[in-house]
């Protein structure tokens, strides 16, 4: 049987998050080092246009089980058509996307499969050995830790939306596609949706924005937090937070910015306030350009910023906003 | 009355823990344990859910023998008791380890349960993976990230959002939830409490051979992922390091990069006059 690494589909939101796509990337750079193919799973109802995506994104097969009960998508369903697929096709890897679907199936697909499974990779690469090294934040968010799954089969990760590049689509690119029966003896659902509504769409402002002016706890509280909306206005850009500053209800959670909120990749970030722990620098490495403001020339922030000014936060902020304003053209 | 169980875990009190980069190790003994947020907010799930129902509530909590203090918090808040569980060859289990040895422990202390509470995840690892793998190693059905929980015809009612849905679910009992911190809010236990939960508390220890847990599933060696490196990610850049009054920096930021900036925002910039003159004296 052909070594594979898998991708579950998670199309539930196809056009918002991309995490499935950006998977599948990933896949195909970790499969060409251990001569594997790359494998989405995709389990539903009406499918086909999800099918041909991911092809055209990179799986080499699908994997499709396709019937009227899978409409909705169900948690135990899916974990036991997950280890039965796993079970019957042995795939070296599987990586799930981590919404919050993926991240309650992923744990439950490991616990079947009596596998491990690594939580929010920020990064996933394979050893010389052929393992997956898989990199995660750990400790609270100073620290990086390098986890193997050395004897268990298969490696199992979740990742989050925005740490890998999606490829570009490509209609000339061919897959496989194997459909699988539904099973005849799934067991009875325990838990079952009795109603859902779809929520407003989440507004992808700060993924687009160009410019995006992001407050650590350094701004020191809300009403001097709120001078960073004023610059970012005068920027055409967004404002962006760290966790304790959301948690201190300075700013909503919306404008989280980090792994458990967005990833920006502007063309510059103000950092103004904030230390640099990896769960929030995880989702800032592609700003093409940073200028980080902070007490501290020894903070994180600082060493990866491009621009690194040791200076009090609010009194930055407001001698950038005077100055923008002088100089714009009106 | 509902048989309830609520896991807790002790978390370090500071999300930022001390890390020597001389030694290359963690100075944990620095930092103080707490009761894990979300826990705290499964916990107060439970309690409502006696009030309204009665019930019975059991605190679990696996780790050194110090996390008894967080059981001694919960009774103070409201549960009837606690178990303890406390044994080296538990130490430094994955999620998987983790979820064995507290299921494990539920069977033996709680066979009969009817709801078993959990956090949605913990501060200092929050992997969310203890909670559905719990429910796996149970066989009941489970629910992550749950903002409300009623109790209609014999079933439990829960409501959650995830991915963008609102979602209203039925969950047959016995069952598992884990708890988010939105909703729930944790009562403070008042400070009687807090005295007759250490004057008067019920608190079972229980070690690996107690719940005669088979070693290769538990600890470190029962774990699945192993930890091979550990590092501090410092990915420093060769940067510009600017000082000095704010005036002067913003002038040389705008010196330096009023191109770049501009080109970002899509507006033209100004020159600064005074700036030009300051240059020529
Ligand atoms: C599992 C997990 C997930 C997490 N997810 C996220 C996430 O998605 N996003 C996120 O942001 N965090 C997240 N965190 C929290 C993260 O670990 C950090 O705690 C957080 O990013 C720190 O925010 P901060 O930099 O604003 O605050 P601090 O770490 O307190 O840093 C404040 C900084 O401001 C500087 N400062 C203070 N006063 C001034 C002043 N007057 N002028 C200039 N500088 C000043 C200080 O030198 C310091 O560097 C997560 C944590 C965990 C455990
Ligand atoms: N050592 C532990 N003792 C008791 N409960 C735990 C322990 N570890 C995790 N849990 C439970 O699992 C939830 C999720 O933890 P985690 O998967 O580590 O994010 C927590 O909120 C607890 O309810």
């Amino acid at each position: 049987m052909n070594r594979s690494i898998w991708v579950f589909a998670d199309y539930r939101n196809y056009f918002q998050n991309r995490v499935t796509l950006q998977l599948l990337a990933k896949a195909n750079q970790l499969a060409a080092q251990i001569g594997a193919e790359v494998c989405a799973v995709v389990l539903g109802y009406k499918i086909d246009e999800y099918v041909a995506e991911y092809i055209a994104h990179g799986a080499q097969k699908v994997v499709v089980v396709e019937h009227r009960s899978l409409q909705k998508y169900s948690m135990e369903k899916y974990a036991v058509l997950m280890e039965r697929l796993a079970r019957d096709y042995q795939p070296e890897i599987i990586l799930i996307g981590a919404t919050a679907f993926g991240r309650e199936l992923a744990p439950r697909v490991a616990k079947r499969l009596g596998t491990g499974l690594t939580a929010d990779c920020i990064g996933l690469e394979m050893t010389e050995d052929g393992l997956l090294r898989q990199i995660a934040p750990s400790f609270g968010g100073n620290l990086v830790a390098e986890i193997l799954t050395p004897e268990h089969r298969p490696q199992m990760a979740t990742v989050r939306a925005g740490i890998f590049q999606e490829i570009p689509h490509n209609n000339s690119l061919h897959g496989e596609v194997v459909r699988i029966p539904l099973p005849k003896d799934l067991p009875k659902d325990r838990l079952r949706l009795i109603a859902y509504q779809r929520q407003p769409q989440r507004d992808q402002r700060l993924e687009d924005a160009r410019v995006v002016v992001c407050g650590g706890r350094g701004m020191g509280s809300k009403k001097k937090f709120k001078k960073l909306f004023e610059l970012a206005q005068l920027l055409a850009g967004e404002v962006g937070a760290t966790r304790p500053v959301v948690y201190a209800g300075w700013i909503d959670n919306d404008a989280l910015v980090g792994q458990a909120g967005r990833n920006i990749r502007p063309q510059i970030l103000f950092s103004f306030g904030i230390s640099g722990a990896i769960q929030h620098t995880a989702a800032v490495t592609d700003a093409e350009f940073i200028i980080a403001v902070n007490k501290n020339p020894n903070a994180t922030m600082m060493k990866m910023a491009d621009v690194a000014v040791v200076a009090d936060a609010n009194q930055l902020c407001s001698a950038l906003i005077k100055e923008l304003k002088d100089r714009i053209q009106t | 009355m509902l048989k309830l169980v609520v896991c807790i875990k002790q978390v370090p009190m500071v999300s930022e823990l001390p890390w020597d980069p001389n030694t290359r190790t963690l100075k944990r003994n620095l930092a103080e344990g707490m009761m894990n947020p979300a826990c705290g907010h499964a916990l107060e799930a439970a309690l409502q859910i006696k009030k309204q129902h009665g019930g019975h509530i059991v605190a679990i909590t696996m780790g050194p023998p110090m996390a008894e203090e967080v059981l001694y918090e919960a009774i103070a808040m409201g549960a009837d008791r606690g178990v303890l569980l406390t044994d080296r060859s538990m130490a430094g289990g994955d999620t998987s380890a983790t979820s064995y040895t507290l299921a494990r422990a539920i069977k033996k202390e709680c066979p009969d349960f009817d709801l078993v509470l959990c956090g949605c995840y913990t501060s200092d690892s929050e992997t969310a993976q203890v909670g559905p793998q719990l429910a796996e190693e149970l066989d009941v059905p489970g629910a992550a990230y749950i903002e409300h929980i009623a109790v209609k015809d014999g079933a439990f009612r829960l409501h959650r959002v995830t991915d963008n849905f609102l979602e209203v679910l039925e969950m047959d009992m016995p069952g598992l939830v884990t708890v988010t911190t939105h909703t729930y809010m944790p009562r403070y236990p008042s400070l009687e409490g807090l005295q007759s939960a250490f004057a008067r508390s019920d608190i079972k220890i229980l070690n690996a051979r107690d719940l005669r847990l088979d070693p290769a599933k538990i600890g470190v060696n029962g774990s699945p992922t192993k930890i091979i490196n550990v590092y501090s990610p410092t990915a420093a850049k060769k940067n510009i390091v600017m000082q000095g009054t704010a005036k002067k920096v913003v002038d040389e930021i705008f010196a330096k990069f009023a191109d770049r900036i501009s080109g970002a925002i899509g507006k033209d910039l100004k020159t600064h006059y005074h700036d030009n003159k300051a240059c020529t004296k």
